[in-house]
């Protein structure tokens, strides 16, 4: 079986955003830039996978700028087999990308499509279900167990109202979240051995998909500020001003 | 401009946030309301004000389904909306795709009637887009919009359309609970990893329903098994917007505020006035959640709230 893992290198979620003052977006510049967390749960799902026999090829796939072949190296440090960098400067929405994942889908026809849920700088959500939609593929997102039986998986989904477990049929394409597992941090070796294994440099011309966007970002804000509020030193207090609140409060 | 609502259904019953949805997407034209549930669900749809018309459908729970469903129905609607739930997260952007069209999604205000609002990086950045499509694939915030007024009784239409899932379904695990529903909660108590066992958040759960709140916890506390996953609030939890929280033993991680940040009051109680969230609530107690918690329960008990 061979496996797909698309990764994104987006900000570090540890750092502290900050918003440009001229509301162009947020300042990348000289920022702590990484993988991706639910895009490591995935690639973590996939080595997994392959250290069980299951899978015998995990390819990692990566749409950024050309730096963003050091989110693939840290995929390949963790145990994936090759990379492929589809070079673009220019910042695509995820319908752009789910058609260039789709291409790539095309050209290797992987048994298994895994993604994060989501990206921690758009927050979107979306590339993994439009990458099913254009395969014609069954989708599970959200996932926090994978099991493979033969030539299918079963999928337990993190829902809304608890979790739920789906069956799909390979090929698929899954979505991992956090509590899929434990990613692994790669030994100094790996990292080593992780430039030495094939990446594949691939303009985004080379594709043919119009990478025109559909929306317009009009301007990047910071929400409103919450002020400082106040301290209660006793229960009595807090108690007191709980039930103000309440009182206060619309019924709805 | 015409617009088509998916349902939000828990369980297959209407879920409280359809009326939340149906009030953002009244903003842009006139709602036909899609139910993909049991006949008592498109019953009680049909009672929420704006709705033109109600389709019934046959249960379909899987988003390849779903999806599909949508998009036969999609042809006459400029606008095809959705909660930004587990579900809508799970179909819109497949149906999206399916159209050729880019959508946006987790809208939490309207500006114009295809200029929306969105969060970004965990809600520390809000994004104003511009669709310039011709068709819209939306899905709202519940929890950003107040719940459209009920009293209508607008038609049901029944559908009949036979869809198939690649997928099976195979079994829910649910948590049953007869506590509010978390993502449109006016009042929430959450409670972090410190509260220290599932028997401590007995303590969160007695301030909660003292207060008719619903109740929340941080992933730290779902991972350590305290609280069941879908408790969690944050940015890969729930987002929630009650007019109350009450962070319990919570440091305030900017994954957890991220959930909260639509909270109109925010109380802390923390043993540390250094946590982050100290500095961001209107009010805090620094104390130790074991004696806090009994004795505020009991005092807010004795007060004879009206909830
Ligand atoms: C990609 C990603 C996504 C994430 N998504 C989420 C999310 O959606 N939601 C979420 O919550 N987290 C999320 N996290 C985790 C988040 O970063 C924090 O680890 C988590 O929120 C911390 O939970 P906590 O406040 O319970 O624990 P801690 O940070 O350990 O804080 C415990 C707090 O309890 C206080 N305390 C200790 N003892 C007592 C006592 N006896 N009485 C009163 N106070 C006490 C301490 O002072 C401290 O402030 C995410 C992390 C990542 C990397």
């Amino acid at each position: 079986m061979k496996i797909l893992v698309a990764v994104k290198r987006v900000v570090d979620h540890n750092v502290r955003i900050r918003v440009r003052p001229d509301g162009s977006g947020v300042e990348t510049n000289g920022v702590r830039m990484s993988m991706n967390p639910f895009c490591k749960h995935a690639v973590e799902a996939a080595v997994q996978l392959a250290e069980a026999g299951s899978a015998d090829e995990v390819v990692i796939v990566s749409i950024g700028p050309k730096a963003a072949n050091d989110v693939i190296l840290t995929a390949l440090a963790m145990g994936a087999h090759r990379g492929i960098l589809v070079e673009s400067d220019q910042s695509l929405e995820t319908l752009v990308i789910a058609k260039l994942l789709a291409r790539i889908v095309d050209e290797e026809q992987p048994d298994l499509v895994l993604l994060g849920k989501q990206a921690v700088d758009d927050d979107s959500n979306h590339v993994g279900q439009m990458l099913a939609a254009l395969t014609d593929r069954p989708q599970a997102t959200f996932a926090s167990e994978i099991k493979l039986d033969g030539n299918a998986l079963e999928v337990t989904r993190e829902v809304d109202s608890g979790r739920e477990t789906i069956a799909l049929p390979l090929p698929a394409i899954v979505t991992a979240d956090l509590r899929l597992n434990t990613p692994r941090n790669a030994a100094l070796p790996m990292v080593m051995k992780a430039r030495s294994k094939p990446l594949a440099v691939r303009p985004v011309a080379e594709f043919g998909v119009d990478l025109t966007p559909r929306l317009k970002v009009e301007q990047v804000a910071s929400p409103p500020e919450r002020a400082a509020g106040k301290r209660v030193n006793s229960v009595a207090e807090l108690a007191t001003a709980i039930a103000a609140d309440i009182n206060e409060m619309e019924a709805i | 401009m015409s617009v088509l609502v998916l349902a939000e259904l828990d369980n297959g019953a209407l879920s409280a946030s359809t009326a939340r949805i149906v009030a953002a997407a009244s903003q842009l034209g006139p709602v036909d309301l899609l139910v993909p549930g049991p006949a008592a669900a498109a019953d009680q749809a049909a009672t929420i004000a704006g709705i033109a018309k109600v389709i019934h459908a046959k249960e379909v729970v899987l988003a390849d389904g779903l999806a599909n469903l949508l998009a036969g129905l999609a042809e006459p609607y400029t606008v095809i909306a959705a909660a930004a739930s587990t579900t809508g997260k799970d179909v819109m952007p497949r149906l999206a795709a399916k159209l050729d069209i880019q959508p946006v999604t987790d809208i939490v205000a309207i500006e114009a009637p295809n200029r929306f609002v969105r969060p970004v990086y965990a809600g520390n950045a809000l994004e104003t887009v511009t669709d310039g499509q011709a068709k819209h694939v939306l899905t709202f915030r519940a929890s950003a919009f107040r719940p459209a007024a009920s009293g209508n009784a607008a038609p049901i239409q029944p559908l009949d359309a036979q869809i198939a899932s690649a997928a099976r379904f195979i079994a829910a695990h649910r948590t049953q609970s007869d506590i509010p529903d978390l993502s449109t909660a006016q009042i929430v108590v959450g409670g972090g990893v410190s509260v220290g066992s599932a028997e401590g958040f007995k303590l969160v759960e007695q301030l909660g329903h003292v207060l008719g709140a619903a109740i929340g916890a941080t992933r730290a506390a779902v991972d350590a098994g305290y609280a069941p996953n879908d408790w969690q609030v944050g940015q890969t939890g729930k987002i929630i917007a009650p007019d109350l929280y009450i962070a319990v033993g919570i440091s305030g991680a900017l994954q957890h505020l991220a959930g909260i940040q639509g909270a109109k009051k925010i109380i802390a109680i923390n043993t540390d006035p250094e946590a982050p969230i100290v500095k961001i609530a209107d009010l805090a107690l620094i104390g130790d959640l074991f004696e806090i918690l009994p004795q505020l329960t009991a005092e807010l008990e004795k007060s004879g709230l009206k909830r």
